[in-house]
């Protein structure tokens, strides 16, 4: 099926994908606590709906209904706008992941360069936040994120240039069709070992514990979210989550081979989604199991490990390529 | 607000420096309570801190003034009120030490039975809270905070049995305790310390096979020998930093003397050192528990059963010093006795109240994540701050 | 001066004067370094009293230091110069029995809030004092 570039249907996609979006985020948190009270020896949202499925539901409608409680000395614009501005590049990310062959928004050929380069503009909205609450908490966790989202974005992009090496093109339908052989996670020793990167570096620039030093409960309370209440609290909880199952879709695609499977071809997008989860949920299993560390320590293991590392797997995918001779592996 | 404290709390100063003032108010999720630490930043590292307390004053001292021996027990569990049985152990040992009054050896036994198994409830408490401040409440520290607190309640559905109560009870009265032990109780001891002491193998591994939470913890809030014993630090504190002072060994008190254990020390000073100090005071009061279970002599459980009057204790006049080694250091009752059956003046030393006073003394030139951590391994309780 | 004990606890009360002197003797020649802790009594009519207990934890014995002081006075030197745990307990005593310790760094109110007037635990302080808006 090709793309039709028709602005019309675009549109319609774009619509069914920014809703199909926003329901997986509100059911991944669902799946989110669920996953964590089993690792707690508990049981989790168990009242709402059978079995809690209809938690986040009454999540959303309460967050809907609660009063929107603005400090008085809040910079009105900066902060009212914070939440939007943080909310749309997480969004944007999806816009050039494909589902399955031929079915995405718009898959560019710069696909993947598009969606890192997007998905490190949540820091704007992110400091924004921190800046515009007037608040001492949100604005020291404000410059910690700023801090260690960029330090983490870099070994984050070099790590996902890996699989575009191996694949030898930017478009992000050409990597997935390339792994219908081996997915890039089997290509021991590098694809392996990409991939355990690629986990710490998606944990690290979404600020998941262990590198939730920016929200670090104990310390900051919420962060930059502390001062935010009612709906604006709601958008912002939506962009982290969809921030975090777009990278999963990413991990997903670059290195577990997005839609390969057996069965049949329709079966491609709900591979997919199972290996996005898959993902996610190894991310959360790592959080719910780890105390965090202290920001100096964060940002030591990114510049002093995690980069010297990544540059170090992107020069040796590189030189394998060559040493086999051609592009494509 | 005519508290001129709370002006410094409000100002930013950007004025040139980079000084900013930032309050780690009375309501904090790491606060262990009400405390108020108003910290002068420079970045991330912390350069000053003026630590308020007093939130949760209470007036105990003036209480016990008003109150008699009978009534003032159950008070007196509410200081440190995470541990209560060792707060309420202090002031009937005063009261007994002062008017001479003997303590049969069966109430001997429960006494340490109660304390030992304290020790491992608190325990189990600060190793929840601890790594709950250092994991976040949505993260790996809330793992471990919800495993120890399921020990926890196993412990404290122990004490129900016994005392009716889970948090504060009023077991210890002068002369002996109130109640004597249900039947089965012995076994369910048995069972549960038998669950805690194969739970805590996992913690323990869980924890320290962890190279974040190494890194978090050793190094941070190091405390000299010298410092430690200036302050007045007692318990694990003063054990973490080299100095092997357990009161349970230096003057024993209840029967101590008749059960063997060891007393753990490290000389590092810092957090993971007290940590460790700690995992191996709950096999130690594991073990004690198992030998005063075994050794249970019978007879009778107070020298003065029965309350028939508040005023029934009357202890002539002297004063004493008793103290009790308590799950976070020295509890300390300093009681002068006038003939009637109040006291005239009783001074309670709570351990947190020194163990909390080194903090001005250890936290400049630390990040903030470390004063949460250093905060978590001190483990107040502002029960016995403030009193 | 005066002292007595039974067996390794010993008291030693000194006048008002020889207080810090006492205080060094303590740390330095006797050893005791661990510092228990510091309080004051009210006698009423024979004035405050301040009483406190320092411990050598090698040797395993300890010292309760005592010194009156005269009715109607109350002030009296520091111990934090000798000992570093005596500040927060020295403003405890000033707090609590309005005693002024000259030579503290510090000294202000630790339990209650600055504005409070009166000191409890004095026996001249009812226990059910109003103190808007406190009570």
């Amino acid at each position: 099926m090709k793309l039709d570039p028709t602005p019309l249907y675009s549109a319609i996609v774009a619509f069914v994908v920014l809703n199909a979006v926003i329901g997986m985020v509100t059911y991944v948190t669902l799946l989110e606590r669920k996953f964590a009270a089993r690792m707690q020896s508990r049981i989790g949202p168990y009242r709402v709906g059978p079995h809690g499925l209809l938690q986040p539901i009454a999540d959303a409608l309460k967050l809907m209904m609660k009063e929107d409680v603005v400090p008085r000395l809040a910079d009105r614009g900066v902060y009212n706008l914070a939440p939007v501005v943080f909310l749309i590049p997480c969004m944007l990310i999806f816009a050039t992941v494909p589902f399955a062959p031929g079915l995405g928004i718009a898959d560019l050929n710069i696909g993947i360069l598009f969606f890192l380069a997007v998905s490190a503009m949540e820091i704007v909205g992110l400091f924004m936040g921190g800046w515009g609450s007037n608040n001492k908490y949100a604005l020291i966790s404000a410059m910690r994120a700023v801090n260690q989202i960029i330090s983490y974005d870099l070994p984050f992009i070099f790590i996902s240039l890996v699989p575009v090496v191996l694949a030898g093109s930017l478009k992000l339908s050409d990597i997935a069709a390339a792994q219908a052989g081996l997915w890039y996670v089997f290509y021991f020793p590098l694809g392996t070992v990409a991939f355990a990167a690629y986990i710490v570096a998606t944990l690290a620039a979404e600020n998941r514990v262990p590198f939730d030093i920016l929200e670090a409960e104990s310390e900051l309370i919420a962060g930059f979210r502390v001062e935010y209440s009612g709906m604006k609290f709601a958008l912002i909880q939506l962009g982290e989550y969809a921030h975090m199952i777009g990278t999963s879709f990413l991990g997903a695609l670059l290195f577990l081979g997005a839609w390969s499977g057996p069965g049949p071809a329709w079966m491609g997008p709900l591979w997919f989604l199972g290996k996005a989860m898959f993902v996610f949920l190894l991310v959360t299993w790592i959080r719910w199991s780890f105390v965090r560390i202290r920001v100096d320590q964060i940002l030591a293991i990114s510049w002093k490990l995690l980069l010297p590392a990544s540059l170090l797997l992107l020069m040796a995918t590189a030189l394998m390529i060559v040493l086999r001779g051609g592009s494509g592996a | 607000m005519s508290d001129p404290e709370a002006r410094k709390v409000i100002e930013m100063g950007y004025a040139g420096s980079e000084r900013l003032t930032m309050n780690m108010g009375p309501q904090h999720p790491s606060a262990h309570g009400v405390f108020r630490a108003i910290l002068s930043l420079e970045g991330e590292t912390v350069v000053d801190i003026d630590a308020v307390i007093g939130y949760l004053h209470r007036c105990h001292e003036k209480l016990a003034e008003t109150l008699t021996y009978t009534q003032y027990p159950s008070i007196a569990s509410k200081t440190d009120y995470v541990a209560a049985m060792t707060s309420e152990l202090a002031y009937v040992r005063a009261a007994e030490l002062v008017g001479k009054i003997e303590v049969p050896k069966r109430a001997q036994y429960l006494r340490v039975i109660a304390a030992e198994l304290q020790r491992i409830a608190s325990h189990c408490l600060w190793l929840g809270t601890w790594t709950l401040d250092m994991g976040g409440a949505l993260g790996g520290g809330a793992t471990i905070f919800l495993y120890c607190i399921r020990e926890r309640e196993w412990v404290l559905d122990l004490f129900e049995a016994l005392v009716g109560a889970r948090l504060l009870y009023g077991f210890h009265q002068v002369g002996g305790t109130r109640y004597d032990i249900p039947a089965g109780w012995d076994k369910k001891v048995r069972d549960t310390i038998a669950l805690v002491e194969r739970r805590l193998d996992e913690y323990e591994d869980m924890l320290e096979s962890n190279a974040f939470f190494q890194v978090r913890t050793q190094g941070v809030g190091v405390v000299s020998r010298e410092l430690a014993q200036e302050i007045g630090f007692s318990g694990p504190l003063i054990r973490g930093s080299g100095v092997g002072y357990d009161i349970r060994r230096a003057e024993p008190y209840s029967s101590y003397e008749d059960f063997d254990f060891k007393v753990p020390v490290e000389t590092a000073g810092d957090c993971y050192a007290r940590y460790r100090v700690r995992m191996a005071e709950f096999r130690e009061s594991i073990k004690i528990v198992r030998q005063a279970l075994d050794g249970l002599p019978a007879g009778p459980i107070s020298s003065r059963p029965g309350v028939k009057s508040v005023g029934q204790v009357r202890i002539a006049k002297g004063e004493a010093y008793a103290r009790v080694e308590g799950a976070r250091g020295e509890v300390g009752c300093y009681l002068i006795a006038d003939g009637s059956a109040k006291p005239y003046r009783m001074k309670w030393r709570g351990a947190s109240f020194s163990n909390l006073s080194v903090l001005p003394h250890i936290l400049i030139g630390c990040k903030i994540a470390d004063v949460v951590a250093i905060m978590g391994s001190v483990d107040p309780v502002f029960g016995e701050v403030d009193r | 001066m005066s002292a007595g004990g039974e067996g390794p606890a010993l008291t030693v009360s000194v006048p008002v004067e020889r207080w810090l002197e006492l205080g060094r003797f303590a740390k330095d020649t006797l050893g005791c370094q661990y510092f228990n802790f510091s309080t004051a009594v009210d006698w009423k009519e024979q004035g405050l009293e301040v009483v406190a207990r320092v411990e050598n934890l090698d040797a395993n014995f300890h010292l309760t230091l005592r010194t009156k002081l005269p009715a109607g006075e109350t002030r009296c030197p520091s111990l934090v110069p000798v000992w570093r745990g005596a500040n927060w307990m020295e403003r405890e005593c000033y707090d609590m029995f309005g005693i002024l310790f000259e030579g503290h760094p510090d000294l202000r109110r630790i339990l209650l809030p600055q504005d409070w007037e009166g000191h409890p635990l004095l026996k001249s302080y009812a226990v059910d004092t109003p103190h808007p808006p406190y009570r």
